[in-house]
């Protein structure tokens, strides 16, 4: 079980090896900076909150490890200025069962899009914007409440 | 003396990052009161309450939560990670 927050790129082959040794299930799940719809992003800068991030992400975690059988749990989170088609986090789960490995993989991913405090900048050659929460996000977690 | 963090647009449309100050505000809401009371550029960064969360001491919690001896608050918008 481990939560980090960098700002530094990660191996995902170098994560998983020796993940969830035994287990039956492993999931894992990238991020990518997505160019915008205009297709000019120069760069996303992530912001966060230092003193909070780590301990809202192990809440998260935590969360998850009372709802499915996980043998094992992986948050990598980035933040800083990254260029599209980088990594800007990834998640992994380990469990006897498919079913837990995803569904916690999901829960995982919906819970840090919108309560893990993070913030994203889009910075095009035409100006800066601030990327909007969607209600979409916020709609997601209404499914495991 | 609490801190007071901002992130985001918050940060950028008061103009700093964190801040100490000297308050009787009892509640989150109180808080936001006396700051939007200071200077327009306060006002401007809390003039839409639905876009602004709060954490006190780091744990996420309503506008109308109670300060107490909270020694670090922090103002930001709803947020965008994975």
């Amino acid at each position: 079980m481990a939560v980090r927050v960098q700002e530094q790129d990660f191996d995902l082959a170098a994560e998983i090896t020796g993940f969830g040794a035994g287990a039956g299930a492993v999931v894992t799940f990238t991020g990518i900076v997505r160019n915008n719809a205009s297709g000019n992003l120069c760069e996303m800068v992530i912001e966060h909150y230092p003193a909070m991030t780590k301990t809202a992400l192990e809440g998260i975690e935590a969360e998850a490890r009372t709802r499915w059988a996980l043998s094992d749990c992986l948050i990598v989170h980035r933040y800083g200025r990254l260029k599209p088609d980088q990594q800007i986090m990834m998640v992994a789960t380990a469990s006897a069962h498919r079913r837990d490995a995803f569904e916690a993989a999901e829960f995982l991913m919906d819970y840090l899009k919108s309560r893990a405090p993070f913030w994203k900048k889009e910075i095009t050659a035409q100006g800066d914007s601030w990327v909007d929460s969607k209600t979409a996000d916020e709609d997601a977690l209404k499914r495991w409440q | 003396m609490i801190d007071v963090l901002y992130f985001a647009w918050v940060r950028e449309r008061i103009g700093l990052p964190r801040e100490q100050i000297e308050t009787k505000a009892a509640t989150v809401a109180d808080l936001i009161s006396e700051l939007s009371g200071r200077e327009d550029r306060y006002a401007l960064a809390f003039s839409d309450l639905k876009a602004i969360c709060v954490a006190v001491d780091q744990t996420l919690v309503s506008l109308d939560a109670p300060i107490g001896n909270a020694r670090e608050v922090a103002f930001f918008p709803p947020m965008t990670g994975g």
